[in-house]
């Protein structure tokens, strides 16, 4: 197990420093730097600005002090829009609003998905397994930057009772909309994940052999047949986490709701380089931790996987 | 999948010295038109290929019904779009007009163009280049395979999206941009599922058949495993378009995609969501409209081309 994790860990840890100076080149070689605006500056004023951002070094040094940075004090350096800001300011105004709705949203998206699959399974071919099917067809051309103005339409615009956007520091009705757009998909692709892995354990010999027994369904189902049928869902929490990630862009962006996305694309349309790269190797490093653990999980519950 | 009698062709008498018909071979049927016959009695896929086949009509060739051009400002329109700009066919705006007086009839059909552009150039490279790496790396297999396959890992685990979106500010926002960065994605699954396909296949006799009577190891790729991944290929390929949309129409969502005059499903539904508060609902709804169906009958031909060529469902 131990080797196992080491082993994983060789291929993520790689991974964040590509992810690092991947990010690093593009925004060197992109055309046009942060302090090029229609009115240049005086030479002299550009070169002070230069120094003072270390910009004027050889762009190994740069690189070496970013991410010695980094690894070393989580320190992300300034941001070059709002030169009194830090990218760690930046971020963590952001960070615990995406942080909020999206444990929420994940949340609700597994544990929702995992019961309705289970009852779509439970009860093949009955109303609740048309519904669970239907639902995750139409999930798949319901992406949440089309569920949100979807929402937006019907609980705030017919029925007024949601407000259309904002956050007012996480109160409830702010925070339900967002949720459910993030969240709606996802449930959907674990409802249907889980139904069909459910429908084959259902179908083994052992379940046979429980029901021969005369065990009574409800025992079957949560003692005998609930951990296999879940082991296919583990896999699919990573992609589900990564989307949940990057989805929450939308979200930010279309609710207004000051999240990490909204300072993303912020900073996308104003050029802020410092703070694209530290939002992207955050998120990066988030996605890739939480495969990592999602990964030793899952030879942890299956002793078959042996890699 | 339920099981089919195996339809007994109408047999000719052989004691009948007339009917010369027994003397002709039946006629062979190949892989592939087994699974057309397959593919077109299932309905819905059907219906949905002729639903794509309206899509591309209407992308390609709406053109000739518009009134208005696509950056054409309707003036006498401008300011008042909430109450003048429903669509209405005197006007000439049969989907109505955004909020600038532009006629949403001629962008939808600009952003159809655009929009199943970079779904089929994103699924055409994932399918060239995705085919030939995971080809490669399953035929030869040993450390080139681990290497290249370790690769795909590593890519596969950073956000691509954040790196998308990155490419695009740095490099400027361009549709060829946006199609360099949506190809650079866009193989990494179809290589894995090739590469799966490959290992299974080089274990075969005709492989091995191939290899004693000569064939080099680029013969063999492309002359024996290529052709015989193509099934499953062609499903992923139809199932990746739909995804290369959406990816696409999530950056133009948050204004990062293709540039004004040029727009696409997902910049028309952003600008239809954001003005939703002022009544002209017609702007979310018809891009809406076109890209639900559009993704729709994807999945649907996707999954009606899996069952007629997959297999292990036969």
């Amino acid at each position: 197990m131990l080797k196992y994790i080491l082993k994983r860990l060789a291929v993520a840890i790689p991974t964040l420093l590509i992810l690092i100076i991947f990010s690093f080149i593009l925004m060197r070689v992109a055309p046009g730097g942060p302090f090029n605006s229609e009115r240049p500056l005086p030479a002299q004023v550009l070169a002070n600005i230069e120094a003072k951002y270390g910009l004027d070094q050889p762009w190994h040094i740069q690189l070496w002090e970013y991410v010695v940075g980094i690894v070393t004090r989580f320190d992300f350096g300034p941001s070059f829009a709002y030169t009194d800001r830090t990218v760690n300011d930046i971020i963590a105004q952001g960070f615990p609003v995406t942080l909020t709705y999206g444990t929420w949203s994940f949340v609700l998206a597994v544990t929702v998905g995992c019961l309705l699959g289970i009852a779509a399974a439970v009860r093949h071919n009955s109303w609740i397994d048309y519904f669970a099917v239907g639902t995750s067809i139409g999930a798949q051309v319901l992406p949440n930057f089309v569920m949100a103005p979807l929402l937006v339409i019907v609980f705030t615009l017919w029925l007024h009772w949601l407000p259309g956007g904002g956050w007012r520091g996480g109160q409830l009705p702010y925070v339900i909309m967002p949720v459910i757009a993030l969240g709606t998909s996802y449930m959907a692709s674990i409802a249907r994940i889980t139904r069909s892995s459910m429908l084959e354990v259902l179908s083994s010999n052992f379940i046979r052999t429980a029901r021969a027994k005369g065990l009574p369904s409800s025992q079957i189902i949560i003692r005998h047949a609930l951990k296999p049928a879940l082991m296919p869902l583990l896999s699919y929490l990573g992609p589900a986490f990564v989307g949940m990630v990057t989805g929450s862009v939308v979200i930010d962006v279309f609710f207004s709701t000051g999240g990490i996305g909204q300072l993303f694309t912020n900073s996308a349309f104003n050029r802020d380089y410092s703070v694209i790269m530290g939002i992207t190797i955050l998120l990066g490093a988030l996605t890739i931790t939480f495969n990592l653990v999602v990964d030793i999980l899952y030879a942890w519950v299956d002793p078959r996987i042996r890699y | 999948m339920v099981l089919r009698p195996i339809r007994v062709e109408a047999q000719a008498d052989p004691t009948n010295v007339d009917d010369q018909s027994y003397l002709t071979a039946t006629k062979s049927r190949s892989l592939w038109a087994d699974a057309a016959r397959r593919f077109f009695r299932h309905i819905p896929s059907v219906v949905s290929l002729v639903l794509l086949v309206l899509v591309a009509l209407f992308a390609f060739t709406g053109n000739f019904f518009a009134v208005w051009t696509n950056s054409e400002v309707d003036w006498s329109v401008l300011g008042r779009v909430p109450e003048l700009g429903a669509p209405s066919l005197e006007s000439g705006h049969y989907f109505g007009t955004d909020d600038l007086g532009r006629d949403l009839f001629a962008r939808v059909v600009q952003g159809s163009q655009i929009s199943l552009m970079v779904g089929i150039v994103g699924a055409g490279i994932a399918v060239i280049v995705g085919t030939v790496y995971g080809a490669v790396a399953g035929y030869f297999g040993g450390r080139l395979d681990s290497v290249m396959m370790r690769l795909v890992d590593i890519l596969l685990s950073i956000p691509y999206m954040f790196v998308l979106i990155l490419l695009l500010v740095v490099f400027g926002r361009s549709i060829s941009m946006l199609f360099i960065g949506i190809g650079l994605i866009s193989w990494l699954d179809m290589s894995r599922i090739v590469r799966g396909q490959t290992l299974s296949l080089k274990q075969k006799e005709f492989i091995e058949a191939a290899r004693a009577s000569g064939a080099g190891h680029f013969t063999i790729i492309f002359r024996h495993i290529v052709p015989n991944l193509l099934g499953i290929v062609a499903v992923y390929a139809t199932l990746l378009v739909p995804q290369m949309i959406l990816t696409e129409s999530f950056i133009s969502f948050l204004g990062l995609g293709v540039q004004e005059p040029l727009t696409s499903w997902g910049a028309l539904i952003a600008q239809g969501a954001s003005n939703v508060m002022y009544g002209t609902l017609w702007q979310l709804l018809f891009p809406l409209g076109f890209f639900i169906v559009t993704l729709f009958s994807f999945y649907f031909v996707g999954d009606g081309l899996r069952d007629a060529l997959d297999p292990k469902d036969r």
